[in-house]
């Protein structure tokens, strides 16, 4: 369907296409199955401008929005899983800056975010914090012109790689969830270790440890916004990134159902390529029709978004949770289309399966997005 | 340091068919892109610009639609490109092509000058040596790897059948690259809106002091007869065993053949 997108957005997707037939379709099994962070392709992204992306030219980058990122990320899930989340955890780590970030902090850090120098990733899961993301443990104590922080973040994409950390630290027990701020972690930071890679179903090229904070000491400017934000500051964080989670649903979707197509052109049984036969065709049919509703859905949202409207949380959530149910679905069939061929490695969707799941779990459970809708409906008949 | 690489337009097909009349390439309906070989003299041009500063000028003789692959090259990171078209630049043959080039790359100014090792349709690699001569000024062909670059001077490795070469040129110096230079960038985002911008600097007969004698289909002294495949005879032998059995053999062999 014809989204009406702009020369330069067409300009983006295009070049997220050739960057994604070029450089990523040529080693995603290798990377899936070695569990291989996928450096050249990020330096590629970075060199083509890939990370400056939704950040303003002040700072190097383009200076567009989350709907024109949305598009770079679906590009590349279309092709790799864990090389779009790879990329996709940046805008995540990146909006605490973006949103609450000093002047100064967005001089030090924007730049070398926008050129790609440095990776980022975004540390809020904790072992008792999964979707009760406010039961974070991990502390920052001010002493001095210095935070202490102490604790321990889990499954934290690109942990280890990256060298900017946005981390969420409680600095008032007594507070809750008002008592959490967010900070920014340097790698390299004395006191800051990695635990060890997770091995893990999909997304393999995508990697995920631990950040361990022993007495670590963080200059007091590390601080974003002030003390007391870290919680809200989360949360919007999410409701921004979720659009691209959404994006990387419908990538994967549209990755598989072409495969699955292609493969139901080629294939005959009873005499016949198998796409002529009518189950099969329903069931493409079916595909094709949720990942252009999945699409829509998502555009919408994300350029909703870039309206600068306040209250996201809602629709971005609904975009979350419709893309990815439909990458879950569309990926499995995808799958049973193609028969035994579907579930071998020599063929790409049944890594593009095991991709998928991801997405039903992180930046909140797909049973936390309803949960978010619910609140907001919730919300709004009260107000009717 | 100023650079200049030197880019042609190629139609994208090592299929190229000719007019069997007129014996000349038949362009129609083929995409054009940029000649492979010199998108490896723009990253090379783009990479000693990272690291030591100044301009990369590409330039290209064609006619206007030679204006995309321009557009290409910023997108890669050219600052200035340049197009060298006029009608009296038709039909000319690499010694009229590299008179002209010649005459813009003296206009232009440059330290170092990046050709291609050759261009997939026309094939000859002369282009670039040729150029070099017309300017008076040294030239590396086949270069595989820069070793140093320094205001006044270069070091690069020059390929060979077996192995390569360590050459040291002064600057102003022209280089012809093979692939094993580098890997060629993605076009950037920035680049590919500045290239949608773009300036393109034409320049005409008029524009470079040539002589219109020199050029185009005037002034090209190679006339095309026929044009076909060569059959590839050519052999090989390795005569081996101590300096004197070679000599000895080489000798006898040359003898055989009635070379001697
Ligand atoms: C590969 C990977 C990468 C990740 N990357 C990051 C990262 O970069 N940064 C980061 O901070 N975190 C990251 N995470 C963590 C991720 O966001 C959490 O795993 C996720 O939020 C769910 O938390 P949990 O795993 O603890 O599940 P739990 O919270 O233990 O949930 C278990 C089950 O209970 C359900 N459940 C729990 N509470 C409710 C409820 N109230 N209502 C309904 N159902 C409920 C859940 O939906 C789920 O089905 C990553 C995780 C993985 C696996
Ligand atoms: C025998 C013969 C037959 C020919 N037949 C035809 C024909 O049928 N039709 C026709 O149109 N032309 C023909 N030509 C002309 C010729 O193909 C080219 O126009 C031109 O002379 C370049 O030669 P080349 O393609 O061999 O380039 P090469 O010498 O192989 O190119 C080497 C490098 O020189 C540079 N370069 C070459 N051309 C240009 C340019 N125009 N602008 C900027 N840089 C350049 C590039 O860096 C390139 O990588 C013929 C020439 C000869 C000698």
């Amino acid at each position: 369907m014809d989204y009406f997108l702009t020369e330069e957005q067409v300009m983006i997707r295009d070049l997220a296409r050739q960057v994604s037939e070029d450089k990523v379709m040529p080693i995603r099994a290798e990377l899936d199955e070695k569990e291989e962070f996928p450096w050249d392709i990020m330096k590629t992204l970075a060199q083509s401008d890939f990370f400056g992306i939704n950040i303003s030219e002040q700072y190097g980058g383009l200076g567009m929005g989350g709907f024109e990122l949305t598009l770079a990320i679906e590009e590349l899930s279309k092709a790799c899983l864990g090389v779009s989340t790879t990329f996709a955890a940046n805008s995540l780590g990146t909006y605490p800056l973006l949103l609450q970030g000093s002047d100064e902090q967005k001089k030090k850090y924007l730049p070398d975010i926008a050129s790609g120098r440095k990776l980022v990733a975004f540390g809020l899961t904790e072992a008792n914090a999964g979707s009760d993301a406010a039961g974070v443990q991990t502390t920052a104590k001010l002493e001095g012109n210095e935070y202490v922080l102490n604790g321990t973040k889990q499954w934290i994409t690109n942990g280890g790689d990256a060298e900017i950390y946005t981390v969420i630290a409680i600095t008032n027990k007594a507070k809750g969830a008002r008592g959490a701020s967010a900070f920014i972690v340097d790698k390299g930071t004395p006191g800051f270790s990695f635990g060890k890679k997770e091995n893990k179903l999909g997304i393999r090229a995508s990697s995920t440890r631990e950040l361990i904070f022993e007495n670590c000491r963080i200059p007091k400017e590390n601080l974003i916004g002030k003390e007391g934000l870290g919680f809200i500051i989360a949360m919007k964080t999410l409701d921004k990134s979720r659009t691209g989670v959404g994006a990387q649903g419908v990538g994967v979707a549209q990755g598989a159902f072409e495969a699955a197509a292609d493969f139901a052109k080629e294939r005959h049984q009873f005499g016949v390529p198998i796409i002529s036969i009518q189950a099969v065709q329903h069931m493409l049919a079916d595909m094709a029709t949720q990942i252009e509703a999945a699409r829509a859905l998502v555009y919408a949202v994300a350029k909703f978004i870039d309206t600068g409207s306040k209250d996201v949380a809602k629709e971005s959530a609904m975009a979350k949770l419709f893309a990815t149910d439909v990458a879950m679905k569309v990926t499995v069939d995808a799958v049973q289309v193609m028969g035994g061929s579907g579930y071998m490695r020599e063929y790409p969707v049944e890594k593009m399966m095991r991709d998928a799941k991801i997405l039903q779990i992180y930046e909140g459970t797909n049973q936390i997005q309803r949960n978010v809708i619910g609140q907001a409906l919730i919300k709004e008949t009260a107000k009717r | 340091m100023n650079i200049i690489v030197c880019i042609k337009q190629v139609p994208d097909t090592a299929e190229i068919r000719i007019n069997p009349e007129t014996n000349t390439l038949m362009r129609e309906g083929v995409p054009s892109i940029i000649n492979p070989f010199d998108l490896h003299a723009i990253e090379a041009a783009v990479q000693i610009k990272e690291q030591h500063g100044g301009t990369v000028t590409v330039l290209t003789m064609g006619p206007p639609q030679a204006e995309t692959s321009l557009r290409e090259a910023v997108s890669m990171g050219a600052d200035e490109v340049v197009l060298l078209s006029d009608r009296a630049f038709a039909g000319s043959d690499t010694w009229a092509t590299s008179y002209t080039l010649a005459k813009a790359i003296e206009k232009l100014g440059a330290d170092i000058i990046f050709c291609g090792k050759q261009a997939i349709d026309g094939d000859t690699a002369q282009v670039g040596p040729e150029t070099a001569e017309f300017l008076d000024i040294p030239h590396i062909s086949y270069i595989k790897k820069i070793e140093e670059v320094t205001d006044s001077a270069i070091r690069v490795q020059r390929m060979m059948d077996e192995g390569y070469d360590v050459v040291e040129s002064s600057l102003p110096v022209l280089l012809t690259v093979v692939k094993e230079l580098n890997q060629p960038r993605m076009p950037s985002l920035k680049g590919k809106m500045a290239a949608k911008k773009a300036e393109i600097k034409k320049m005409g007969m008029a524009d470079i002091n040539a002589d219109e004698k020199s050029l185009g289909l005037k002034g090209s002294p190679t006339q095309v007869k026929n044009i076909f495949a060569p059959e590839i005879k050519a052999e090989r032998k390795m005569i081996e065993g101590t300096a004197e059995e070679q000599v000895e053999n080489l000798v006898k062999e040359l003898r055989e053949i009635k070379c001697l």
